[in-house]
């Protein structure tokens, strides 16, 4: 499913960043990387565009941007503390 | 021996609370410039500790140093090219894990970097707790606790910064990032090639070179080509064979696998670093957003907060606007009465003095304004009008935070053009520099209040209000257009931090008022002094004006014939009821003399010849003089105006209505000059702000054209139509 379906309070976890060029850099630099929990803490009056948490910030973007991003919900139930629990880790260390 | 000259740089991500740190640093000894060739704020300060000369230099808030927008570019740059001796990297500790990116970055290029953790007690209360020796050793990078907003850590910073400057041996090749293997040896073929390849050393560290290489960075490549020579060919391909290596085998863009890697290793550190405790405390910034971006209530309040805004900028500042406007006033009848008649004193007086005079007394304003614009934008609101708004805005072809500059419009221009300063894209900047000027700023009403007063009278009211809807209906046209034309190109995307709300710092909002009025102080008093001298000139040669008949000798006689009268009479009432009538009746030739001598001005012979061009719009030689002269400032318009249409009787805005109604004006003709006046060239301070933010007098050539134009075509139709229609003729 894609980040523009997750409805406000939910929470959900980065799949696949599509598009194209400087945006889709710009949304990985900014943490929206494959693996990262975000949750959708509200949407504009106007719909357009959603906020997000991610990493523990908040990041504004518009609901065409936000179709560009696969993800996919996480039940309240399992939800995790922090964000960077599954992802992966190349030689970190 | 003179004191060692050390160069620090303050590097960090936007919000990170880099400039309370730069100012608790600096205090006040701080020079605001722009960076040479591009409008990004270039701020230094040079302060002098324990021996030493600092010069502390505020790189642009950015997130990353990829080369993408103007400020990264800059920031990136300035450590490039100018070899800081140490970069401060100023960490929002409650932001650690996105901060970390900056950092890793900064690390990857070769310079000695220090890390100033930066509100760790506002972390700690959110129950995030970082063990720093930890991340120290893990990143190789000493570390320093502040406290911005507290003035706390600031010594321990410059000292450390110092004592790493200092030490001779060289970078620690500690942990910089690491990649995945196939990453890696991309990295070392590319390393090793280049080695060979290339016979003159690179201009920067081998390694990130390489890595700038596979990431495909514009800049590091072209510098690199260029030192190629005749194996251009060769190293580009060997670029390419080494990207195509990385993208086969992870099915996509080399750049956004090393990014992603990077926030790998991101989050490898701060696994081991930071410990969340569950408490999860009540989060007072998302409590306040809850209501100030509600659905329901959010733009309610927005308009309020915008109201506000303007009742304050324009009814408070209204008052500190007359001590000056009286200062002013006072001034020029002191040197009328104590200089003697030359045309110094004309210039003087009428020429600066009420040029520069007519633009000064805007200061309060604009003081007013920028301060409210600085609590919007220190306390973390200004990113939520652009939330709020960025639905609207888009549909015409703008950013959400275009809004804000041309909301300013209506107070005056400058400031708002002044204010796109906050807009990334390049492209939004100059659509939204370009609409502005149609957003009827408050000089212009002056205009409207006297020639709507004049013709419409109890309807005046409306017939503004609908200006001032034309306005912004041609602005959203004309952006609509142009972003489909000239400025085509990709939006700009909407990912905008919204950072969490701050108390703003009365330091800070002080220092940024202080630099606004200076700027706007001196770029506005040496341009609007030459314009006043120029159009004073125009209206002040030739000085031997042939009149028509013989002013001097009337006024003579007038003097005379009153003498005679007071003698006459012993009545002291009778007395002063002659004295004013020939006071007056003296004041209303040195009128006709004045009208006379300006329309044989050089002004008045251009007036006359621009006349038929502006008489298809049914605005006569004196309108066409008014609406040029409204070029230095669009208030001067009704006071030519008043120069112009008056021949007799008193100045005040009674006789302009009566000479304006009598003047052949028809209400079709006032509603042409109107809207000619909403839409017409941006006033002279205006234009000299376009020029400096768009560093481009193609740019400003295009607006002053395109305005003009519209104006002309816009109050043509309104004439004309209105003509066919044989309405108000």
């Amino acid at each position: 499913m894609l980040l523009s379906e997750i409805k406000e309070g939910q929470t959900a976890r980065i799949l696949r960043v599509g598009g194209s060029g400087a945006l889709r850099r710009r949304i990985f630099e900014m943490g929206i990387v494959k693996g990262t929990q975000v949750c959708v803490d509200k949407y504009a009056p106007l719909k357009d565009p959603l906020e997000i948490i991610v990493m523990g910030y908040h990041l504004s973007l518009r609901v065409e941007e936000a179709s560009q991003v696969t993800v996919e919900l996480i039940p309240s139930d399992d939800r995790q503390q922090t964000t960077s629990d599954n992802r992966h880790q190349p030689s970190a260390a | 021996m003179s004191p060692r000259t050390l160069t620090l740089a303050l590097a960090g991500n936007p919000n990170s609370g880099k400039t309370t740190i730069f100012n608790n640093l600096t205090g006040a000894h701080q020079k605001v410039g722009n960076w040479s060739g591009v409008t990004v704020e270039k701020k230094e300060g040079v302060i002098h500790r324990h021996g030493y000369v600092l010069k502390i230099i505020d790189l642009p808030g950015t997130y990353s140093l990829t080369p993408f927008s103007i400020e990264e570019i800059v920031a990136r740059n300035f450590i490039l090219e100018e070899h800081p001796d140490v970069v401060i990297d100023i960490i929002d500790a409650s932001n650690l894990e996105r901060s970390l990116y900056l950092a890793t970055q900064l690390r990857e290029i070769d310079c000695k970097v220090l890390f100033a953790l930066n509100m760790a007690d506002m972390a700690q209360s959110r129950g995030i707790k970082i063990h720093t020796d930890k991340l120290s050793e893990l990143l190789d990078v000493p570390i320093v606790f502040t406290v911005g907003n507290k003035n706390e850590g600031m010594d321990a910073l410059l000292t450390k910064a110092i004592e790493l400057a200092e030490k001779t041996h060289h970078i620690p090749e500690g942990r910089k990032v690491r990649y995945s293997q196939d990453i890696e040896s991309a990295i070392s073929r590319l390393q090793d090639f280049l080695h060979k390849g290339i016979s003159s050393t690179l201009p920067y560290n081998d390694r990130w070179t390489a890595i700038k290489l596979i990431e495909d960075d514009k800049i590091v490549r072209d510098r690199v080509l260029i030192l190629t020579g005749d194996s251009r060919q060769t190293v580009q391909d060997e670029i390419q064979v080494v990207r195509q290596y990385i993208m086969d085998r992870f099915d996509d863009d080399p750049e956004i696998i090393m990014t992603d890697e990077r926030y790998g290793f991101i989050a490898g550190i701060v696994k081991e670093t930071v410990t969340t405790s569950a408490r999860q405390r009540v989060d007072i910034s998302r409590n306040i957003d809850r209501v100030l971006t509600n659905r329901f209530i959010g733009f309610p309040i927005f308009v309020f907060f915008i109201w506000a805004m303007f009742q304050l900028t324009f009814t408070v500042g209204e008052i500190p606007k007359t001590w000056i406007q009286n200062g002013v006033t006072g001034l020029s009848s002191a040197l009328e009465l104590h200089l003697s008649d030359s045309l110094f004193k004309d210039l003087l007086l009428n020429g600066v003095i009420a040029g520069v005079g007519s633009v000064v007394v805007f200061l309060p304003n604009i003081l007013i304004l920028f301060f409210c614009i600085s609590l919007f934008e220190d306390t973390g609101y200004m990113a939520r009008t652009a939330f709020l708004m960025d639905k609207i805005m888009h549909m015409i072809g703008l950013h959400g935070k275009s809004f804000i500059p041309m909301l300013m419009g209506f107070g005056c221009n400058v400031p708002a053009i002044m204010a796109t300063r906050t807009l990334e894209s390049e492209k939004d900047r100059i659509l939204t520099i370009l609409i502005t000027p149609f957003m009827s700023c408050s000089a212009r009403l002056p205009i409207y209040l006297v020639i709507a007063g004049t013709f419409f009278a109890d309807r005046a009211g409306t017939v503004i209000f609908s200006l001032y809807l034309v306005g912004i209906v041609l602005s959203i046209i004309t952006g609509r257009m142009l972003r489909t034309t000239i400025l085509k190109g990709l939006d700009a995307p909407f990912v905008m931090e919204l950072p969490p709300y701050r108390v703003p710092m009365a330091r800070s909002v002080m220092i940024h008022m202080w630099e606004r009025s200076k700027m706007f102080l001196k770029k506005m008093g040496n341009i609007i002094l030459i314009g006043s001298v120029i159009v004073w000139a125009l209206s002040a040669f030739p000085r031997d004006i042939s009149h028509s008949k013989d002013y001097a000798r009337q006024i003579q006689q007038l003097q005379l014939k009153a003498a005679q009268d007071r003698q006459g009479s012993v009545d002291p009432a009778s007395r002063d009821a002659l004295e004013k009538e020939t006071t007056a009746s003296i004041e209303s030739i040195k009128r006709i003399m004045k009208a006379e001598k300006i329309e044989n001005s050089y002004m008045g012979h251009l007036g006359k010849m621009i006349a038929p061009i502006f008489s298809p719009l049914g605005i006569d030689w004196r309108g066409s003089v008014a609406l040029l002269s409204g070029f230095v400032a669009k208030e001067i318009v009704v006071s030519t105006m008043s120069i112009l249409y008056v021949a007799e009787g008193d100045k005040d805005s009674e006789a302009l209505r009566e000479a304006l109604l009598s003047s052949g004006m028809t209400p079709l003709s006032a509603i042409s000059m109107l809207v000619f006046v909403l839409l017409y060239l941006p006033c002279l301070a205006t234009m000299v702000a376009i020029r400096k933010e768009l560093r481009s007098w193609k740019w400003l050539l295009f607006s002053i054209g395109y305005s003009t134009s519209l104006a002309w075509v816009m109050a043509f139709l309104v004439f004309q139509g209105g003509k066919l229609l044989r309405l108000g003729v």
